[in-house]
């Protein structure tokens, strides 16, 4: 377990640097975001979910929604690493006709089932599927990952409502609680602690976490796996611009690019000497 | 007479036990929008998502995502208006495989009043990408939309209303989805009608006839796409357009004809609808009086009309 863990570690570490050097290219798109969730996606497509990257659309896979989608980044980068696509389609985040669009879009993405980005919607998505998948007697499960701030959205916690009434336990919740949203900490903007205190009230399974520690994060995923009746909500701790001093808990990088200059220092602080 | 709403629920039901696929969806209101009926006979496939629009369409997006085709009903108002944003990104632009069949369209609605009075439901979700928008005449073709809805691939809304209304087509007509049907030949206007105002054109033609005037009737069940070859041909061979809406006179079946012809045969034409206002409390008669939906206003501006020709 324990080499698992480290190859996890350093699986997450190679696609910070996929983020970076992606973004440095783009020039536009979200880094705050995408280096903190970057963790828990890297845990679930090579540790926790089923999927064939293949065959994006293989009936047995579980199913992803990145519901706070600004974070495609972290997705893309991921999906590329799993060989949904070739990596180079990275170099063309954002441009005009790339199938990388700003946001995730099932339309043309392999490895991407639902349209994300309007904050707020993703989880109703997931637990639609959830429910779908059981109707049928499948034994898949649906991921979704959320963001702190996009908590704020009234639509979640109809959807929390609904999850639990349906006592969709085929549904997990990750929460990407690095506490920043773009006009600065959620706690001043609109605070929505506390985050596990509500999901407990609606009646979910909850579990908090380091979101930047691979042990914790594969431990809560399998604790999700195994509660039954309920949904489970991970509620991790992260860090905004995690890896990189620069980036690391500063509302400005919420939607900002590495440039030229802060490009070396970012990679090298990812260890990277290339 | 039947309500289009009746007809909904009848048309589920059948389907239902056709494809095992559909499921259905309703927010605390499946007494009114009819899909009660599905839930009784197929109860594992409904559910009832509460008070909650945002939610249920988003929920309906996902149930899509894993090859289900999702029905989900509320009020018009309810279902285009608080559900807009969500349709638009969890549903239509994903071209998720959702039919929104929303009930209580209209001013028929009647005393509960303009809050509930939705009179701009077909202009936002005929905005809407990827969108195709149903309004049906009457019980039958509701039941014939339905079913063409439920074998389409894609996101579509279906407007249907609360009252009973005076049936246009015989039992077992064919809908299909962007073909509209002339329902009365005619050589000096045409109503292009939509909804319970083709009934009344049907009307209003018939008293024009004693007048030597020959309407056309051509009725739209799809606003979106539109039927632009026989808009067009009634444009051309009747030189003179009246549309008919139960809806506002902005974005809906007159907003749709008049950008089509405007570009392609520009042509006298007249909208009969609701003139940018609200609705308001009353019986839904008096309603229909109150806005001119009804026969005469159709006659009135047919004869107008026709005088403007000469």
């Amino acid at each position: 377990m324990k080499e698992k863990i480290a190859d996890l570690e350093e699986k997450a570490r190679r696609l910070r640097v996929a983020i970076v050097k992606t973004l440095h290219k783009s020039q536009s798109g979200h880094t705050g975001g995408s280096l903190s969730a970057i963790d828990m996606v890297c845990a679930l497509y090579f540790h926790k979910m089923r999927h064939n990257p293949a065959d994006p659309a293989w009936e047995g896979r579980d199913r992803f929604v990145l519901s706070k989608g600004h974070a495609a980044p972290a997705l893309y980068v991921t999906l590329a690493e799993c060989g949904y696509f070739p990596a180079e389609d990275l170099m063309m985040l954002r441009r005009l006709g790339s199938h990388l669009q700003g946001h995730p879009d099932s339309k043309g993405t392999p490895g991407v089932d639902v349209c994300t980005g309007s904050l707020g919607q993703g989880l109703s998505m997931a637990n639609g599927m959830a429910l779908g998948l059981k109707l049928d007697g499948k034994e898949n499960r649906v991921y979704a990952v959320l963001g702190d701030g996009e908590l704020q959205e009234g639509q979640i916690w109809e959807a929390a409502m609904a999850a639990s009434h349906y006592k969709s336990d085929n549904l997990c919740a990750l929460i990407d609680s690095n506490g920043l949203q773009i006009d600065g900490d959620v706690s001043k903007v609109m605070n929505v602690s506390s985050i596990s205190d509500k999901f407990k009230a609606f009646g979910w399974n909850v579990i908090e976490i380091d979101g930047h520690d691979m042990g914790e994060i594969v431990a809560a995923l399998d604790q999700a796996e195994a509660h039954k009746g309920a949904p489970t909500a991970i509620v991790a701790k992260t860090v905004k611009g995690k890896g990189v001093h620069l980036f690391e808990n500063k509302a400005s990088y919420h939607g900002v690019t590495p440039n030229d200059d802060e490009l070396p220092e970012a990679l090298r602080c990812l260890g990277c000497c290339d | 007479m039947i309500a289009t709403r009746d007809a909904y629920g009848e048309a589920l039901a059948e389907l239902g036990g056709e494809n095992d696929k559909i499921v259905v969806l309703d927010a605390d209101l499946s007494g009114s929008t009819k899909t009660g009926v599905f839930a009784k006979k197929f109860p594992n496939r409904f559910f009832n998502m509460g008070i909650a629009e945002a939610n249920m369409v988003g929920t309906a997006a996902g149930l899509a995502a894993v090859g289900k085709v999702p029905f989900l009903s509320t009020f018009a108002i309810f279902a285009a208006g608080r559900g807009w944003e969500q349709i638009r990104q969890s549903v239509a632009y994903p071209k998720a495989n959702v039919k929104i069949v929303a009930t209580h369209g209209g001013v028929t609605v009647g005393e509960d009043g303009g809050s509930h009075q939705s009179v701009e439901d077909v202009a936002i979700m005929r905005a809407i990408p990827n969108m195709t928008v149903i309004v049906p005449a009457d019980g039958e073709e509701t039941k014939g939309a339905i079913r063409a809805v439920a074998a389409y691939k894609g996101p579509v809304y279906v407007r249907l209303g609360r009252n009973k209304v005076p049936s246009v087509f015989p039992a077992g007509h064919k809908f299909e989805i962007g073909k509209g049907v002339v329902v009365v030949p005619g050589t000096d206007l045409t109503f292009i009608t939509t909804g319970l105002m083709t009934a009344a054109a049907v009307t209003a033609a018939e008293k024009l006839k004693a007048e030597g005037i020959s309407a056309r009737v051509l009725h739209i069940g799809t606003i979106k796409p539109l039927d632009k070859e026989l808009v067009l041909q009634a444009a051309e061979e009747t030189g003179a357009i009246v549309t008919a809406e139960e809806h506002s006179v902005v974005g809906g079946l007159g907003g749709a004809v008049a950008e089509f012809l405007a570009e392609t045969c520009p042509t006298l034409m007249k909208r009969v609808g609701v003139y940018d206002r609200f609705g308001t409390s009353g019986k839904s008669d008096e309603l229909l009086k109150y806005f001119g939906l009804n026969a005469e206003t159709l006659i009135e501006e047919a004869r107008e009309i026709v005088s403007r020709k000469k």
